[in-house]
């Protein structure tokens, strides 16, 4: 848990709770896009599409702040132990929002195209799928907020109800492929969509393995609680 | 750094007046290699480190129980004299404190008293050595018998090194060797403290973390006069155990 005792040096706590702030800001604006993505995709609304790509700039804007702000920080404030992984957490963190917010903007693109094919019955599918990819990412972003390691465990483990959902989604596609090449172009762009939801599922595990690092000075994978899977040559080699 | 200890120290306590500063402290120091004593100030750091030579009996009242062994012989035994204890464990001090004597006198001084030296010959060879190994014989070879005191703080600094080096202590104990010194200097005796760690057991009391962390190989923290956190450099300033250390690293109040 974030500990609550502050610095004698105010302006150094400051500049942590604006990092934080900012990649809270950040965390935010990618959740929009993947859920303004995942609308375009569902309503089959071209406009919304556009608004959401125009949006990926701002991210990587957003980004590159919390960059400089993590050097800043290094350079005047000499940080050490829980500080210093904060500080590393918040780059690690924020590169891998800023993906977020691509994977969104690749999502609104295909969407674009979609539109511009017949509906086919399997979007329903990776739209639910889509639902279940942004429960991760909120829950992230609240594990952040909270920097709690155990939090950060539940949704890294909950990664892996997304990876068979994309596998199942997979199969399903190239079925339908192989059933009626006319659905081709249309399945091509969903199985993108899919895949670009499975990395963002990814991206949130990522997150909560920084946390876990911020909070516990170890490697998430290295947790107790997970050996047993660990020790599946299975589930090792997937990592 | 080895695994060699050299000082064994069981509950140490010193006291001024009725005034305890260290409760009891318990800790192994080891041979070759850099310890560093860090902690706010009355927290009992630096007089630990004067524990190391008996510096505290020549402060009126310090009272000192407890048991440092130092290679396993006792060094507050009776019978043992303190000025030899110093001879072999060395100091440098916050401020440069060179002799009002030349450079080379500076160096000399203790080799002549302790009598390690036959020759002239011997002793210059014997000032020659201990100067590079201060890493200030460049700088100084052509000036020994210019004033001590004319030299800059850091070469003050490095000359009291010197000093100490030459009469061939096992020991050197640092009571914030830089904090009189400017970045170039510090970097400097940063550089030769590195160095003089493998012939040497070097103990340094610093407030500066950074410091700390840079040139210790161990790091002991101090708090009220009791020994919180013990443990390697690194540890302690990436995942200490103690909520303590990590508010006092990293600048918090506890």
């Amino acid at each position: 848990m974030r500990d609550q005792s502050t610095h004698i040096v105010s302006g150094y706590d400051n500049d942590l709770k604006s990092l934080t702030h900012a990649l809270t800001e950040l965390g935010t604006l990618v959740s929009e896009m993947v859920d303004g993505a995942m609308r375009a995709f569902k309503k089959r609304d071209s406009v919304l599409a556009e608004k959401i790509i125009a949006r990926d700039s701002d991210a990587n804007k957003r980004q590159h702040k919390i960059d400089e702000d993590v050097q800043r920080i290094i350079a005047l404030r000499n940080p050490v132990a829980q500080d210093l992984r904060r500080i590393i957490g918040a780059t690690r963190i924020a590169a891998d929002l800023e993906r977020v917010g691509d994977l969104a903007e690749g999502i609104a693109k295909r969407a674009l195209l979609l539109n511009e094919e017949p509906r086919i019955d399997m979007s329903k599918s990776v739209y639910r799928m889509g639902k279940q990819v942004r429960k991760q990412l909120s829950g992230a972003l609240d594990t952040l907020l909270k920097e709690d390691a155990i939090s950060a465990l539940h949704y890294w483990q909950a990664d892996s109800d997304i990876d068979d959902l994309y596998n199942s989604i997979f199969r399903e596609l190239v079925t339908v492929m192989m059933g009626d090449p006319r659905t081709i172009p249309a399945c091509a762009e969903l199985l993108f969509v899919a895949k670009n939801l499975e990395r963002i599922g990814d991206h949130a595990t990522n997150i909560c393995e920084a946390i876990y690092f911020t909070a516990k000075a170890d490697q998430l994978i290295n947790d107790p609680s997970l050996a047993p899977m660990m020790q599946d040559p299975g589930v090792r080699k997937t990592l | 750094m080895t695994d060699k200890i050299k000082f064994k120290c069981r509950n140490v306590r010193v006291q001024y007046g009725d005034l305890e500063a260290l409760h009891g402290i318990d800790i192994d120091i080891a041979d070759r290699g850099v310890t560093a004593f860090i902690g706010p100030s009355g927290c009992g750091k630096s007089t630990f480190l004067r524990a190391f030579n008996r510096m505290n009996e020549t402060i009126g009242g310090a009272k000192f129980s407890g048991q440092i062994l130092m290679d396993g012989e006792d060094i507050y035994d009776p019978s043992l004299d303190p000025v030899l204890l110093r001879a072999r464990v060395g100091m440098v001090f916050q401020k440069p404190n060179p002799f009002p004597k030349s450079i080379y006198d500076n160096v000399a001084y203790g080799p002549r008293i302790h009598g390690l030296t036959e020759t002239q010959a011997e002793l210059d060879s014997l000032v020659e050595k201990s100067l590079r190994r201060a890493g200030l014989w460049e700088e100084v070879k052509d000036r020994l018998t210019e004033q001590g005191t004319d030299l800059s703080g850091g070469q003050q600094q490095r000359l009291v090194i010197a000093r100490a080096i030459a009469i061939s202590p096992e020991v050197i104990l640092m009571d914030e060797p830089a904090s009189a010194l400017d970045p170039i200097a510090t970097a400097r005796l940063e550089a030769l403290i590195e160095e003089l760690k493998t012939r040497y057991c070097i103990i340094i009391v610093t407030h500066s973390m950074a410091q700390a962390a840079r040139v210790s190989d161990k790091t002991a923290f101090f708090y009220e006069g009791d020994l919180i956190e013990y443990d390697d450099t690194e540890k302690i300033f990436t995942n200490p155990d103690n909520q303590r250390t990590q508010d006092y690293i990293t600048g918090r109040t506890g």
